[in-house]
């Protein structure tokens, strides 16, 4: 955190002066209303709980309470190993929420698979998900998670989120498809 | 500790155990796999043995099994001695312990099944078919426990490939990747303000 941009960030911020007022406001809404479905599967759950709580509490950036159904979830926060037997579960619980929706893998062992490279664990929740924000660390510090928070704020701001940008593909390609069929 | 174990199965059971050792407090008899169930049911019943609490049930792989300070005319040769399925168990009431050993070829991994005599042997012998493929005959439903029906081989058999996965999903059979043709995705994202690379 800090005063610092990162590059990143100043992207970002000049791509929100190139949005319309009416995506600026719904992106703005976006990024402090977030709700969060943790998928906690091991010992990350405990610094989960720890960001979650009083001391750091994740509340401060708008993920105010954690949601145990993904239908009324947009962020998914996958915490924790991934076997390769949770795949198909952990596919069917990003593809029940709620549109437009963003995923933050918490600890190595989401975002590569860690120490496991063993017959048993996934390398990486990214095989079955897209993934917006990876955190490192075994577990991460609290501190890290929150610099991810705000990492994800400024890209939904941004309208760079994975399930944004392929909305946005959507849109170029059906409106292409349109163009075309008028030429016709 | 529990010599007296070792000692009255030796005389109870004299052709069915191999050979019995005393490791570190640990009383160990080797029991011909075909007399398993019934020196089994004699430690079960036996009020002067009672064992009533199965403690693990697991198998040990002894392909390249080279210790140290093993003399190498005693390292792993024989595919007829490869797995060694392990019993232990307890008799809270005189405070025995033993464990049973069973050597299993490789060719035939068959070893009679303890579920019948102590329930609690029923998950850790599905486990112990999990990971080492050994069929315990006479169980009543074996199946894999922790891996998936999917699953081919078994993962801690000290010949599969320690990094093999065997995945149920991929990203590139997922509807989000496939929607677009790659080529035309890559156009766009070159075109348009959004690029997919993340921190
Ligand atoms: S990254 Fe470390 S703390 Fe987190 S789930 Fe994996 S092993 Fe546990």
């Amino acid at each position: 955190m800090g005063v610092e941009l990162t590059t990143t960030r100043l992207e970002d911020a000049a791509k929100w002066a190139k949005q319309s007022k009416l995506d600026r406001a719904t992106n703005w809404g976006r990024k402090f209303s977030l709700f969060t479905y943790p998928f906690v599967t091991a010992c990350c759950g405990m610094e989960f709980m720890s960001v979650a709580g009083p001391k750091y509490d994740l509340a401060r950036f708008g993920a105010e309470f954690p949601r145990f159904s993904p239908r009324q979830s947009d962020l998914l926060m996958i915490v924790g190993t991934i076997t390769e037997k949770q795949g198909p579960a952990l596919k069917r619980v990003y593809d029940q929420m709620t549109e437009p929706k963003w995923v933050i893998a918490f600890g190595v062992c989401a975002s590569t698979g860690g120490f496991y490279q063993n017959y048993h664990a996934m390398p990486g929740a990214d095989q079955v998900i897209p993934v917006d924000v990876y955190i490192p660390g075994c577990p991460p510090r609290p501190e890290q998670v929150l610099d991810a928070m705000i990492m994800l704020m400024d890209r939904i701001q941004a309208g760079r989120g994975h399930s944004q940008l392929r909305d946005k593909r959507e849109q170029i390609i059906a409106a292409r498809e349109a163009e075309a069929s008028v030429d016709e | 500790m529990s010599q007296k174990v070792l000692d009255a199965l030796k005389a109870s059971h004299a052709s069915a155990i191999e050979r019995t050792e005393s490791e570190h407090g640990d009383e160990i008899a080797w029991v011909k796999r075909d007399q398993l169930l019934a020196v089994a049911t004699w430690l079960r019943d036996d009020p002067a043995m009672a064992f009533d609490s199965p403690v693990f049930c697991t198998a040990i792989d002894r392909l390249d099994w080279r210790p140290l300070g093993v003399p190498p005319s005693q390292h792993f040769k024989d595919e007829n001695l490869r797995f060694e399925v392990c019993y232990q168990l307890r008799s809270s009431r005189h405070r025995y312990r033993v464990r049973l050993k069973v050597t299993v070829p490789e060719h035939d991994p068959r070893c009679p099944s303890l579920a019948s005599l102590w329930p609690a042997f029923d998950w850790q012998e599905r486990e112990t078919f999990d990971m080492y493929g050994i069929r315990f005959e006479g169980h009543p439903d074996l199946r894999r426990i922790f891996l998936y029906e999917e699953f081919v081989g078994y993962p801690l058999r000290k010949d599969y490939p320690k990094e093999k996965r065997q995945p149920l999903v991929r990203r590139d059979d997922l509807p989000i990747a496939s929607k677009t043709p790659t080529s035309e995705r890559t156009e766009i994202a070159a075109g348009d303000s959004g690029d997919e690379e993340t921190p």
